[in-house]
């Protein structure tokens, strides 16, 4: 994870086209401004911070499977629960798998697990729009390429 | 009598009157989506999936607001909601017919 840029994925580790469905390693860092508040001498991954890994990962699979041409933007959580702690340096694995797709939207379920636990999960909508820019678009593919996603 | 299935009338204005928080009462047959209930284009991405889900249908929005860009449909077509629901009931009967 790469919290001043809000990254939260550092690895693609299985991706499934025919279930739509991918998994994703999130390195949680040693050390972090955000652990200085959160919460002082007990740090601990914010919860947000897992719902948030949970829709980035759906957003990784919505560039791979519309092949980059269509810009993933989280919409909608629902059922969100946070189901555990998290603590600096844990190794977390993040899925989702797609549910539903619409003109515009896709719907997906997720959850995280750390040590084969579940430590999170959420309902996920993402809009999908065309690209801004190319730039954007190109940005997107190199970060996915950065992550093994392509 | 009307002109539109009241059956998915009613769930459709349920819907709308859910998701986006609207008062159910204010929605009418002739009411549009986005000129009189004041959806707004995320919030119809709700309502859309919303209703994509209850009916097991893919309502092609992005294909109608083409056409009303392009002009080879009015708006009121796709959004006032006895036409929308007329729309999801021919989604509906394509989807059984297949």
């Amino acid at each position: 994870m790469r919290f001043e840029r809000f990254q939260l994925i550092d690895r693609v580790e299985r991706l499934d086209r025919p279930r739509k469905a991918i998994v994703c390693r999130c390195d949680v860092p040693h050390e972090s401004s955000i652990f200085d508040g959160h919460f002082p001498g007990h740090p601990l991954l914010p919860g947000t911070l897992m719902i948030e890994a949970i829709a980035q990962s759906c957003g990784m699979l919505v560039l791979v499977l519309h092949e980059f041409r269509r810009m993933p933007v989280l919409i909608g959580v629902d059922n969100a629960r946070v189901r555990g702690m998290v603590k600096p340096g844990a190794v977390l694995a993040a899925e989702a798998r797609l549910v539903q797709e619409g003109a515009g939207y896709v719907a997906a379920t997720g959850h995280v697990t750390h040590a084969g636990k579940k430590v999170a999960e959420a309902e996920i909508r993402l809009g999908t729009l065309p690209f801004p820019s190319e730039f954007l678009r190109g940005e997107a593919r190199k970060f996915a390429r950065e992550i093994g996603l392509v | 009598m009307a002109d539109y299935n009241q059956a998915t009338y009613d769930a459709v204005a349920e819907i709308i009157a859910e998701v986006s928080s609207i008062d159910r009462t204010t929605i009418a047959p002739d009411s549009h989506a986005i000129n009189d209930l004041g959806i707004d284009s995320l919030d119809f991405l709700d309502v859309t999936f919303a209703i994509d889900k209850k009916f097991g249908i893919k309502m092609p929005v992005e294909k109608w607001m083409e056409d009303v860009n392009e002009g080879r449909a009015k708006a009121e077509e796709f959004f006032v909601m006895r036409n929308l629901v007329r729309h999801i009931d021919a989604l509906v009967a394509q989807k059984a017919a297949a």
